[in-house]
């Protein structure tokens, strides 16, 4: 079995949904979830607070310094991520499309290292 | 056996070898090396005598060989695995098993999941057997360019898991469309490259044979057929496209007499076989417009026009709506065709300018065709087609 990350690219610089479309919206992606748990391949799954909440802390010279907000200063920040376990990219690439649609984000989906290719 | 046979075995088998390797190993990389050094020691076996089926020879010795090394050196547990998957049984020479080896190849060289240049290169280097120098020299990019980009599609395939399989039903008709538009990516490099002279021959082969394979591979799928019938009448058109100074011949002045009545009769058959089928697809339409375009004397653009606008119902797009244009200005006039094309958006596609041109030109607004050929000259990359505008362009009348 190969582990896949499924991560919300979440383009921060849109106007936050009403609040019955974000209803809808986490009622779409719990039911992505609940059918990952069914079929046996969910690990693990969250959803991130907004990059204003976020801090970055960086090594140097054995010390380390704190600065406000996310690592890269870009649009698309990291909104949630699915973790699953499947045989194949295909797989894990059909749940990315579940995911996609319920959440309207896109997901970046990515590989763990060191599973073998069987 | 000479030297000379062994290199068109190569090319015949060497896909169809990697392929059924591929399976038993698990691993296109050590799949390719193991059947190299199989056809390394047939160089010197061959010589006194050549086996009857050279390409099971070749899978047989190549599963050998990988089983001795892979003994040797099983230190590891994935290669001890690899080992083992060895002794499963195989029958390499039973039809069934080694057409799904050839098409799981063909789906995984042409899954999504790569870049549209990377598939292009995994299809020809282990479809069609070409080397990386021929791919470079066919795309005209540096042999270290080609090399990396299968390096980097292998390792994705590894990485990734992208799997060694056929698709199935319900995601078949997406992932037959990309291996389709690869195999129509490649003809067309070679049938109106971006870069340098107008033809290059080999891609227009290469491609053709890929999707003849396809087609017997696929028999059922109609797409897979009009994909095929379509390049057989464009490559049948090939030896008059190209005059004798080797200027560009537009379609209205080839000789048909140097088209290849064999290459059309068989894409006609193709394009009878879809039709009564009917389940028409956008290759099918192509391949149905090529077939009234070589059918009898002249072409019949009323019909072309009928079966463009069913192309632009199922694909929507500028390119689609240019190229119907030029039946509408052969049916209703340059006009109607103007005005259809007036508001398509392709930046940078040098065939909008060179098309408004011409129809400028039939409607004597010279000073705008003047500009509007020196627009579709400055954007093609093709020097005989910029030779063929330049043409064009001197060939209009000056102004009153």
């Amino acid at each position: 079995m190969k582990k896949y990350l499924l991560a919300v690219q979440y383009d921060e610089s849109t106007p936050w949904p009403a609040e019955d479309d974000m209803r809808e919206q986490q009622a779409r992606t719990a039911k992505v979830t609940a059918d990952m748990q069914a079929a046996g391949c969910w690990v693990f799954v969250g959803g991130l607070v907004g990059s204003h909440a976020t801090t970055v802390v960086r090594p140097g010279d054995g010390a380390t310094t704190m600065t406000d907000g996310p690592f890269a200063e870009t649009k698309e920040q990291l909104g949630g991520f699915w973790v699953i376990q499947c045989d194949n990219l295909d797989q894990a690439l059909a749940w990315g499309e579940k995911c996609a649609l319920a959440c309207g984000s896109p997901i970046e989906v990515r590989p763990f290292e060191d599973a073998q290719w069987t | 056996m000479t030297t000379v046979d062994l290199d068109g075995v190569y090319r015949a088998e060497y896909g169809r070898c990697v392929a059924t390797l591929t399976r038993l190993l698990g691993d296109i990389g050590l799949a390719e090396e193991f059947v190299q050094d199989a056809f390394a020691v047939a160089v010197q076996k061959w010589e006194q005598k050549p086996p009857p089926n050279p390409g099971a020879w070749i899978v047989t010795t190549a599963r050998n060989r990988a089983i001795d090394r892979l003994r040797r050196e099983s230190t590891r547990q994935a290669r001890h695995a690899q080992a083992l998957l060895l002794h499963q049984p195989d029958e390499p020479q039973e039809v069934g098993p080694v057409r799904d080896d050839q098409l799981r190849m063909i789906f995984t060289c042409c899954h999504p999941a790569l870049s549209p240049p990377a598939r292009t290169a995994l299809t020809l280097r282990l479809l069609g057997g070409l080397e990386v120098a021929e791919i470079a020299r066919a795309y005209l990019v540096p042999e270290a360019t080609v090399f990396q980009r299968i390096v980097r599609a292998k390792k994705k395939i590894r990485d990734a898991a992208i799997p060694y399989r056929i698709p199935g039903a319900a995601e078949l008709p997406d992932r037959l469309a990309s291996v389709l538009t690869v195999l129509y990516l490649i003809f067309n490099e070679g049938y109106a490259s971006t870069s340098g002279e107008l033809l290059r021959t080999d891609l227009c082969l290469e491609a053709v044979r890929l999707a003849r394979e396809l087609a017997a591979l696929m028999p059922d799928e109609p797409e897979a057929i009009g994909l095929l019938a379509l390049l057989l009448l464009t490559e049948a058109r090939r030896p008059a496209r190209v005059g004798p100074s080797g200027e560009l011949v537009v379609l209205a002045e080839q000789d048909r007499s140097r088209w290849n009545r064999e290459l059309i009769a068989e894409g006609h058959e193709l394009v009878r076989r879809c039709l009564r089928r009917n389940q028409p697809g956008p290759y099918q339409l192509q391949a149905a417009i090529n077939a009234v375009h070589t059918d009898g004397p002249a072409t019949d653009w009323t019909q072309v026009l009928a079966l463009y606008d069913q192309l632009l119902h199922h694909t929507p797009t500028p390119i689609v709506a240019l190229n119907r244009a030029v039946a509408v200005a052969e049916v209703h006039g340059p006009g109607p065709a103007l005005a259809a094309i007036e508001h398509l958006d392709l930046p940078g596609y040098h065939l909008l300018p060179a098309t408004r041109a011409d129809l400028l030109a039939r409607l004597g607004r010279t000073t705008e065709a003047r500009a509007a050929y020196d627009q579709a000259i400055t954007l093609t990359t093709n020097t005989t087609e910029r030779t063929h505008l330049q043409a064009r362009r001197a060939r209009l009348t000056p102004d009153p």
